[in-house]
C-alpha cells in the first residue's frame, strides 16, 4: 500500500502547515483577550505578550564605577574591554551579562544577568468598567458627593439585540415566502422581479442611503427600531432570497404537490413543510445574516444617529476609538464582549451551518 | 392586486381583504408609534420589539394569506403569488431600486440638490486628488482584498479537508468573520501600533524590532503600502467565509471521481486544478462575488483604523464624509453612483451565470 503511506506522510505535511496557518490566525485575537484582562497601566508599557514567562534582563547587584575623570565622548574601558557611550545607552551583551548604563552622570554601569519573568497581572475591572460604565465622583454645590455613571455597554448590547434577532427573522422569513413563490408559483411578471433582486445583490448600499434618510427622515422612521429593521431587511433580501431560492427550488416536487392535492394551502404548505425542511438552510443564512447586522456599523451609523438610548455596540466602541484613544483598556474589553455574542451564536449552530451550505441536499 | 370587477367576485370576500389590509396598517402603526414613545424599561421594550418584530411580519401573511382564501379558486391563484413575493419587492423597490434611481437623479445637482448641474460633479469626482485616491484605493482593495481571500480560502479549505483536525482548524479560521469591522480595528490597532523608542506594544513592531529592525507607523507613514496592512485585516476577517463555502462545495465533489483520479495516478495537486476547481466553479463565481461586494463597500476598517486619513480614504468614507460632513449632495450621490458603475460588470456575469445555471 504505497498509496496510502505516501498519503499519511502528506497528512503530517497538511497538519503542520495548516497548524501554522491557524496560529497566525489566532494571534491577533489572542493578544486583544489577553489585554482585556490587564490593567491599564500595563497595557500602555508592555505588549501583551509579556504576560507569558519570557527572558529579560534584570539589574543584579552588581554595579561598576567609573573614576571621574573617564571621558565619556570618547572609549570607556571597563573591565579591559572598551565601548563606546552609545553602546552603553543601549546595553551590550557580554559573556550571559549585560552592561548598561544605570545613571550615566554619577558613571554607574549596571551588570545584568537576564532571568525568567512572568507579568500575571490579570483584572476584570475592564469589563466592569465597560459594563456597567465608569463610575466619577461629583461634588454638588451644597458639598455632598454624588456617584454618577458614566454610560455604559450593557445599554448597548440590549439595543443591539434588539435590532438584530428581528433584521435577522424579518429578512429570512420574507425571503422565504419569496423564494417558495418564485420557485413553485407561475404567476406574470416572475421572471422580471426574480432577476433584478439577483442584479440588486451586487448593489452597494450606499446608493441607497441619501434617499432612505430622507424618507425616513419624512416618516418619522429615523432612530427607530423598525426603520432599522426595514433597512437590514432589505440590504440583506437580495443574499437570502437568492440563497433560500436556491435550496427551496432544489426540494423534490412530488413530496408537497401530494399535500396540495390534500386540499393543502400554499400558505399551509409553506409553513408545514417548506420552513421545517428549510432548517439547515434557515440556519445558515440566518447566521450569516445575523453577524452582518451584528456586526454592522454603516447603516446603523446613518439611520440611528447619535441617540444614546438606541445606539449599537459598534458605534460605541468606534466612538470610544475616537474619542478615547488611549483608553486601551475600556476599548480591549468593550471589543470583546462585542464579540461573545456572534462566537456564541456560530459555535452553538456551526452544526446547521455546514449542513445548510450543502444546499438541497435533503434526499428526495 | 388584480381584483378586476370580475363577476363571481365576492362582495364578502373583497370587504374582508380590504378590512384585513386596512387593520395591519392601523394596528402595526400603532405598535411602531407605541415604540417610538415608549418609556418602560429598556428591557421590557427590547423584548416586546423583538416580539412585535418577528411575530408581527408573520401574522401580515398569515392574515393576507387567509383575506385572498375568501376568494374562489381562479383568483385566489392569482392573488397569492403576488402576497408571497410582495412584501420582499415592496421593500426592495422602496429601499433599494427607487433609491438608487433618486441617487443617480440627486448626482446631476449641486450641493444642495437645487440647481441642475449635468456632469460636473462626475467631473469633479474624477479630477479632484482625494476622490481619485480614494477610487484607487477602492480598487486596491477590491483586487487584493478578494484574491487574496479566494486564494486562501480555497488553500485552507483543501488543507482542513485533509488534515485530522478539520472542526477546530476551520473554526479558528472562520472566527474572525463573527467579528464585527470595529471589534477587528481595535484588535489590529494591538498589531500595528507604533510608538517611538525601543519598548513596543505592537505585535509587528515589537518582531520587527526583535530581529534589529526600526519600529514604523505601519498605518501611517509608508504610503501608499499602509493600505495593504488595511487590506490584511481584510484578509484575515474574510477568509473564513471563503473556506466554510469551499469546504462544504469540496465535500459535494463525489468520492469515486477522485478515487477514479487517484487509481489513475494522478497527483493530489493534479486533482486539485482538473477536477476540484472544475466541480466547484460555480461556488467560486458565488464566492468571488460577495466578497467584492464587500470589499467595495469597505468603510468601517478605515474609519476606524485611520478614519481615512494618510491616503487610505476608500469611496465609502468619502461618500460619508461628502454626505454628512460637508453636506455635499451632489458629490455623494454621485460617489454613490460610482460604486455602482463600478459594480456593474459583477452583475452582468452574475447573471449570466445565473442563465447558464438553468434559474428560468
Amino acid at each position: 500500500m504505497v498509496g496510502s503511506k505516501k498519503r499519511k506522510g502528506n497528512k503530517a505535511v497538511v497538519n503542520i502547515v495548516l497548524g501554522i496557518i491557524c496560529f497566525i490566525w489566532l494571534i491577533p485575537t489572542l493578544g486583544l483577550f489577553i489585554s482585556s484582562f490587564r490593567p491599564a497601566a500595563d497595557i500602555l508599557q508592555t505588549g501583551w505578550w509579556k504576560v507569558f514567562p519570557h527572558q529579560e534582563w534584570k539589574a543584579s547587584n552588581d554595579v561598576i564605577r567609573l573614576s571621574k575623570d573617564v571621558d565619556l565622548r570618547g572609549p570607556i574601558e571597563v573591565n579591559g574591554k572598551t565601548y563606546t557611550d552609545a553602546q552603553l545607552k543601549a546595553g551590550v551583551v557580554e559573556g550571559g551579562k549585560r552592561l548598561m548604563w544605570e545613571n550615566r552622570r554619577a558613571r554607574m554601569i549596571s551588570v545584568q544577568t537576564e532571568g525568567w519573568v512572568t507579568k500575571p497581572n490579570l483584572t476584570t475591572e475592564n469589563y466592569k468598567n465597560v459594563l456597567s460604565g465608569k463610575e466619577y465622583k461629583l461634588k454638588k454645590a451644597d458639598g455632598s458627593e454624588t456617584v454618577q455613571k458614566g454610560s455604559g455597554l450593557s445599554q448597548a448590547f440590549l439595543n443591539t439585540l434588539t435590532i438584530a434577532v428581528p433584521a435577522t427573522i424579518i429578512p429570512v422569513l420574507i425571503a422565504s415566502f419569496a423564494a417558495y413563490a418564485f420557485a413553485w408559483l407561475r404567476f406574470p411578471g416572475r421572471k422580471t422581479m426574480f432577476v433584478t433582486i439577483i442584479a440588486m445583490l451586487v448593489i452597494p448600499l450606499q446608493v441607497a442611503l441619501i434617499p432612505v434618510l430622507k424618507d425616513y427622515t419624512a416618516l418619522g422612521l429615523n432612530g427607530s427600531y423598525l426603520g432599522i429593521w426595514l433597512a437590514h431587511t432589505a440590504f440583506g433580501l437580495p443574499l437570502v432570497t437568492y440563497f433560500m431560492y436556491n435550496f427551496i427550488s432544489q426540494l423534490p416536487k412530488d413530496l408537497f404537490e401530494s399535500a396540495f392535492i390534500d386540499g393543502a394551502s400554499h400558505f399551509t404548505i409553506f409553513s408545514r413543510l417548506i420552513l421545517p425542511l428549510s432548517v439547515p438552510a434557515l440556519a445558515s443564512i440566518g447566521i450569516f445574516q445575523f453577524l452582518w447586522v451584528w456586526n454592522d456599523y454603516l447603516v446603523s451609523l446613518i439611520f440611528i444617529g447619535n441617540q444614546p438610548n438606541v445606539q449599537v455596540m459598534s458605534m460605541k466602541i468606534a466612538d470610544l476609538v475616537g474619542s478615547r484613544g488611549n483608553d486601551w483598556h475600556l476599548l480591549t474589553s468593550a471589543a470583546f464582549i462585542s464579540m461573545l455574542m456572534p462566537l456564541a451564536i456560530f459555535f452553538l449552530l456551526q452544526k446547521y451551518f455546514v449542513r445548510g451550505l450543502m444546499g438541497g441536499s435533503v434526499k428526495g | 392586486m388584480g381584483t378586476q370587477a370580475k363577476p363571481g367576485i365576492p362582495l364578502r370576500a373583497v370587504l374582508i381583504s380590504l378590512g384585513i389590509l386596512l387593520a395591519n396598517i392601523v394596528v402595526n402603526g400603532l405598535i411602531f408609534l407605541f415604540f417610538r414613545d415608549s418609556t418602560l424599561n429598556p428591557l421590557l421594550t427590547a423584548v416586546l420589539a423583538v416580539l412585535w418584530g418577528v411575530v408581527g411580519v408573520y401574522l401580515i401573511y398569515y392574515t393576507l394569506t387567509f383575506a385572498a382564501e375568501q376568494y374562489p379558486d381562479k383568483i385566489r391563484g392569482r392573488i397569492l403569488p403576488f402576497i408571497f413575493v410582495g412584501p420582499a419587492v415592496l421593500l426592495l423597490g422602496w429601499l433599494l431600486v427607487l433609491p438608487a434611481l433618486r441617487t443617480l437623479y440627486l448626482s446631476f445637482f449641486d450641493a444642495s440638490s437645487d440647481k441642475f448641474v449635468g456632469l460636473a460633479n462626475y467631473a469633479a469626482v474624477f479630477s479632484d486628488r482625494l476622490l481619485g485616491t480614494a477610487l484607487r484605493n477602492n480598487l486596491l482593495w477590491v483586487f487584493v482584498g478578494t484574491l487574496a481571500c479566494v486564494a486562501f480560502g480555497l488553500l485552507i479549505a483543501i488543507l482542513a479537508d485533509r488534515s485530522s483536525y478539520e472542526k477546530t482548524a476551520k473554526s479558528i479560521i472562520f472566527m474572525p468573520m463573527a467579528i464585527s469591522f470595529v471589534a477587528a480595528g481595535v484588535i489590529w490597532k494591538f498589531v500595528y501600533y507604533y510608538q517611538p523608542g525601543d519598548e513596543q506594544i505592537g505585535l509587528l513592531n515589537a518582531i520587527v524590532t526583535y530581529f534589529g529592525g526600526q519600529p514604523q507607523a505601519w498605518t501611517s507613514m509608508i504610503q501608499p503600502w499602509n493600505n495593504f496592512f488595511l487590506i490584511l485585516i481584510l484578509i484575515w476577517m474574510q477568509t473564513g467565509f471563503a473556506m466554510v463555502i469551499f469546504s462544504a462545495a469540496i465535500k459535494g465533489v463525489p468520492d469515486d471521481i477522485l478515487e477514479a483520479a487517484r487509481v489513475d495516478g494522478s497527483g493530489e495537486i493534479r486533482i486539485f486544478f482538473r477536477i476540484i476547481i472544475p466541480f466547484i466553479s460555480t461556488t467560486i463565481l458565488t464566492v468571488t462575488t460577495t466578497i467584492i461586494v464587500f470589499t467595495l463597500k469597505i468603510f468601517d476598517v478605515v474609519m476606524v483604523m485611520t478614519g481615512g486619513q494618510y491616503d487610505t480614504e476608500v469611496v465609502a468614507t468619502q461618500f460619508y464624509r461628502q454626505f454628512f460632513m460637508y453636506r455635499n449632495f451632489g458629490y455623494g450621490s454621485t460617489l454613490a453612483i460610482v460604486l455602482l458603475i463600478a459594480v456593474l460588470p459583477v452583475i452582468f456575469v452574475n447573471l449570466r451565470q445565473f442563465r447558464k445555471q438553468g434559474g428560468f
